[in-house]
């Protein structure tokens, strides 16, 4: 408190360390970072949050970037929560503005008693207007400038700065910094040595200058061992480098585009062939999403396991050949990352919008299997579940991520493998069993499953059809005629019924016996659970489904028919999950009530809170 | 399109391939093209072709996209695989098929409306790839299954059955393919089969991408008189620049050539193509030769036909990359991960 008095006079301000409205409080805190993108302070902001990670703490981060390289304003935000949720948090306590263009706006979001550090080499006390929060100044710039050489070394070590004078606000421990630097810098001792520079001038400025630590601060915990902090997109490039995929096709396209980066990586590293150094892996940067599917149709058609990513663009392209992989039979695995639309919309930006496109992408009677990851750690078992369900079914399987998921860092356990579980190849036929045949047929349903016995092409002469869009028997041969035609289009939907029995079951919670429930899907999920728990705190108790997968199960079916009222929570405006759960399920519109979150951001607990409070309050007035 | 198979009644005395498989194995199922189309030319090439080269049928793989042309895979080697795709994209599936398994020799069928307007974009970008495959483009000049629009091949002038003469600029796939740095450039006419057979067979056998541009007059909508497709037209005009013979692996070269006019080029596989200039001042081995001359004589109305460049010392696509050459869908599958121990070295990097 002394210490600041000196400040507070230069500022001309009144300035305390837990003004009203502030109980201080242990590992429950946001911090939110304002910069300038291009700047290079995401490495920064990183070594922030692993830092809290390593000391034991549950973290949440969350990156909201503009479609845009340098210049544009951006933020990244760091949720310290010792309870360990998963969803961005609807407050900010700590905010590190150090982006003059967003000054106003940023100082508007910190919460009543919070904090927020600017770079006092330019005072804004004009600026800084609200008594409610404490500002700390902290001539970053000055400092840097005094201590580095080099535009982009100062320019970078001012954001390495703020991180040692928030160690020093919220007591994070600096032996943990300086750990986290040595490894990232293996090879370069010298960055640890700067590194470590701009962390100790952040860190004793702040000491000097302020009363450390801040009455809301972080304190070691023992909760994350056993997990790891990754992206969505990583987790499942890694997945699909387990699954054994060898053929990727791709258009670059946010937020997907890490996808590829993450595949390509690890292929570099363990796809080489032991005995000849060649690879044994092609990913091939397709001309358009158009080439990108064909591309991956030739080669499961050739029985190589092979995907796409992309995102809602990117599925609009697809579509005609999403049909023809579902008439023709031919699996494929796409991962949709899905990003706010409609159009170009806001790239940059997270939502839930593609659910009924990619359900019935394409003209004609088509339906698709989906898949629905609630954070990274599915996104690794979904996608290698992708190719299972793909070659099992012979049919697209779309894993519908959304940028959420796919580029913040999550906080979820290890993840693990079953090394004795066997990939699931489907029924291909082998020259030995086509040697033995009278004669192949193509799409003869032979097991009453509705799924056909295939053939790869170089296996045996015996084994050769022709595959065609255009209308066929279940010989495999052209048609025209009304009843074969039929007959496979009836038949696919045999298959479809398989496809309910082998997709993955929801996730259902049973807090105690009562008539209303959540149901969500996907990146929903964290947000939802942590309103579970806070409505309960309100002694409103409900119970949760999360939907993992289309075709809907029939425990699906099952928890609506047990429930009077089901709050669907999703992120669109058109309650999209909704329309499918009615379509598919035959559930009760009157009891679906749409809970929608669509602004591009993702979603918070205390959106789904409040607007249940707001949904329960009119049906009591009903 | 045909359902309807040919009968298998082979003469006894009919000649056989070194696989024992006679010309009727390579044949497919009867044509529903109108009688006189050119692509029938174009599909008995094919069969003589393959036959010819002694290519197991299951080791083919036909591709093809929407279109007259597109239908022909099912009318030749009904042992092989056939993907019928959407219209423009059989190179990007046979991109995908190829990285999948590079063993398979692969016949892609398009035509002018199918390679040169919708599939443009994935045309090009097979070339530049270098996608080992032979191309085929059977070229009328119109769009036959929607009756007879002008397709982006129409000559200027050239004139339709009902309407105006096309005014716009063709697309010629053969500068085109020039300019883009293809390494196997062919054009021919589906009435020249003596012709043609050599240049499919070469086109199978060369290391990257080969293209065969044929003439192949369209006799519903574009066979009357002021069609610049037609075989009045294409027989009036047409000129072989620099024949080819194809010579299989190990085989002796029996025809005696002119020293000076023939010119051998080696293949990967072995085989060679003897090249023989009709024009002495053509040079297929010059990209920009290739270019200048071909330009003047279609200034003069002229149909260039024969091996018009080639270019063996490029990669394809694989080799490109530096993939391994055992096709990537018969890898085993266990040794495309590192396992369960490597795995929690990997997830070390995200503590």
């Amino acid at each position: 408190m002394r210490k600041t008095k000196r400040r507070t006079i230069r500022l001309g301000k009144r300035q305390r360390h837990s003004k009203d409205g502030n109980v201080g409080s242990v590992n429950d805190l946001v911090i939110k970072i304002a910069t300038v993108n291009g700047t290079g302070s995401a490495s920064a902001n990183g070594l922030l949050m692993k830092s809290i990670f390593r000391m034991g703490i549950p973290v949440v981060g969350k990156n909201y970037f503009p479609s845009n390289i340098q210049g544009l304003p951006t933020w990244y935000e760091i949720r310290v929560t010792g309870d360990g949720y998963q969803a961005r948090a609807d407050r900010v306590d700590l905010m590190i503005a150090m982006n003059a263009q967003t000054y106003a706006r940023d100082l508007a979001d910190v919460a009543p008693g919070g904090w927020l550090i600017y770079d006092s080499t330019w005072p804004r006390s004009n600026l800084l207007d609200r008594d409610d929060v404490t500002v700390l100044g902290i001539p970053l710039s000055k400092m840097c400038n005094e201590n580095f050489d080099g535009a982009r070394a100062r320019i970078l070590m001012k954001n390495i700065a703020y991180v040692g004078a928030v160690a020093a606000l919220l007591e994070i421990d600096l032996d943990t910094i300086t750990t986290l630097l040595e490894e990232t810098f293996a090879s370069k001792p010298h960055l640890v040595d700067s590194n470590m520079k701009a962390i100790r001038l952040g860190h004793d400025y702040a000491t000097e200058n302020f009363v450390c630590p801040l009455p809301k601060k972080v304190a070691p915990l023992d909760k994350t061992k056993g997990h790891i902090v990754i992206d969505g997109n990583t987790a499942a490039g890694l997945g699909c480098m387990y699954a054994g995929a060898t053929v990727g096709a791709w258009y670059p396209i946010t937020p997907s585009t890490s996808l590829m980066d993450a595949f390509r990586s690890f292929c570099q590293k363990y796809r080489e062939d032991d005995e000849t150094g060649k690879r044994t892996y092609c990913i091939i940067q397709a001309e358009d999403e158009l080439a990108a599917i064909g591309m991956v149709l030739g080669a499961t058609w050739n029985g190589a396991r092979a995907f796409t990513p992309t995102s809602g663009p990117g599925i609009s392209l697809m579509s005609e050949f999403i049909g023809f992989a579902y008439y023709a039979e031919l699996p494929a695995v796409i991962f949709n990352v899905q990003r706010c639309g409609p159009s170009t919309g806001m790239p940059t930006r997270t939502q839930q919008s593609d659910i009924l496109s990619c359900a019935y992408a394409s003209h004609g009677d088509t339906k698709h299997v989906l898949l629905f990851p609630n954070d990274p750690g599915e996104c690794f078992t979904m996608a290698q579940d992708a190719f299972d369900l793909a070659e099992r079914l012979q049919t697209p399987v779309m894993m519908l991520s959304d940028l959420d998921i796919g580029m913040n860092d999550w906080m979820v356990p290890d993840f693990d493998i079953d090394e004795n579980k066997a990939p699931d190849r489907g029924k291909v036929l082998g020259a030995a069993e086509l040697e033995e045949m009278e004669n192949f047929y193509r799409y003869l349903d032979v097991d009453g499953d509705g799924i056909p016995y295939r053939t790869l092409p170089g296996t045996h002469p015996k084994g050769s059809y022709f595959t065609r869009g255009s209308g066929h028997s279940k010989y495999g041969g052209y048609t025209e005629d009304g009843d074969e035609y039929q007959e496979v289009v009836d038949r696919l939907l045999v298959k479809w019924e398989t496809a309910r029995s082998l997709v993955p079951e929801p996730e259902i919670r049973y807090s105690k016996f009562n008539k209303a429930a959540i149901l969500s899907v996907g990146g929903s999920d964290g947000a939802c659970k942590e309103a579970l728990d806070r409505l309960e705190a309100e002694k409103v108790a409900l119970n949760y489904c999360r939907v993992r997968a289309f075709p809907f199960s029939d425990a699906v079916r099952e928890f609506i028919a047990n429930h009077d009222v089901v709050y669907v929570v999703e992120q669109n405006r058109d309650a999209q999950l909704r329309t499918l759960l009615m379509l598919d399920s035959e559930a009760d519109p009157a009891k679906l009530v749409p809970l929608l979150h669509y602004n591009g951001m993702p979603l918070n607990a205390g959106f789904v809170v409040k607007r249940v409070l707001e949904e329960r309050a009119k049906g009591q007035a009903a | 399109m045909s359902y309807i198979s040919k009968p298998k009644v082979a003469h006894p005395g009919i000649p056989r391939n070194k696989l024992g498989l006679t010309v009727r194995d390579y044949e497919g199922v009867i044509s529903t093209l109108c009688a006189g189309c050119g692509h029938d030319s174009v599909t008995a090439a094919i069969v003589q072709a393959v036959f010819e080269l002694n290519v197991e049928p299951h080791m083919l793989a036909k591709m093809s996209g929407i279109g007259c042309s597109s239908k022909t895979p099912a009318y030749f080697v009904s042992q092989s695989h056939g993907f019928n795709s959407v219209h423009g994209r059989m190179p990007s599936v046979t991109t995908g098929a190829n990285a999948a398994n590079r063993k398979l020799t692969y016949i892609g069928v398009s035509g002018d409306g199918d390679s040169l307007s919708i599939g443009a974009g994935q045309f090009v970008h097979a070339i530049r790839r270098n996608l080992n495959m032979c191309y085929i483009i059977e070229n009328n000049g119109v769009y036959g299954l929607t009756k007879g629009q002008f397709s982006a091949s129409a000559d200027i002038g050239s004139k339709p059955k009902k309407g105006l003469p096309n005014q716009q600029e063709p697309i010629d796939p053969v500068s085109t393919a020039l300019s883009l740095g293809a390494t196997y450039i062919a054009r021919s006419f589906s009435g020249d089969k003596e012709q043609l057979v050599p240049l499919i067979q070469g086109a199978l056998s060369h290391d990257g991408f080969a293209l065969v541009d044929v003439i192949s007059p369209c006799v519903t909508f574009n066979d009357h008189e002021g069609s610049t497709k037609s075989y009045a037209h294409t027989r009036e005009f047409y000129h072989h620049v620099v024949d080819a013979d194809y010579i299989a692996p190990a085989e002796e070269i029996k025809t005696q050539y002119d020293k000076g006019a023939a010119m051998p080029v080696e293949l990967h596989d072995g085989s060679k193509i003897i090249l023989r200039k009709i024009d002495d001042e053509y040079d297929p081995t010059s990209r920009a030769a290739a270019f200048k001359y071909l330009r003047e004589r279609f200034n003069a109305g002229e149909i260039i036909t024969g091996l018009l460049y080639i270019d063996d010392s490029r990669k394809e696509m694989h080799d490109l990359m530096g993939n391994i050459d055992t096709p990537l869908a018969q890898y085993p599958l266990e040794k495309l991960h590192p396992g369960k121990a490597e795995l929690k070295k990997i997830l070390a990097r995200y503590r």
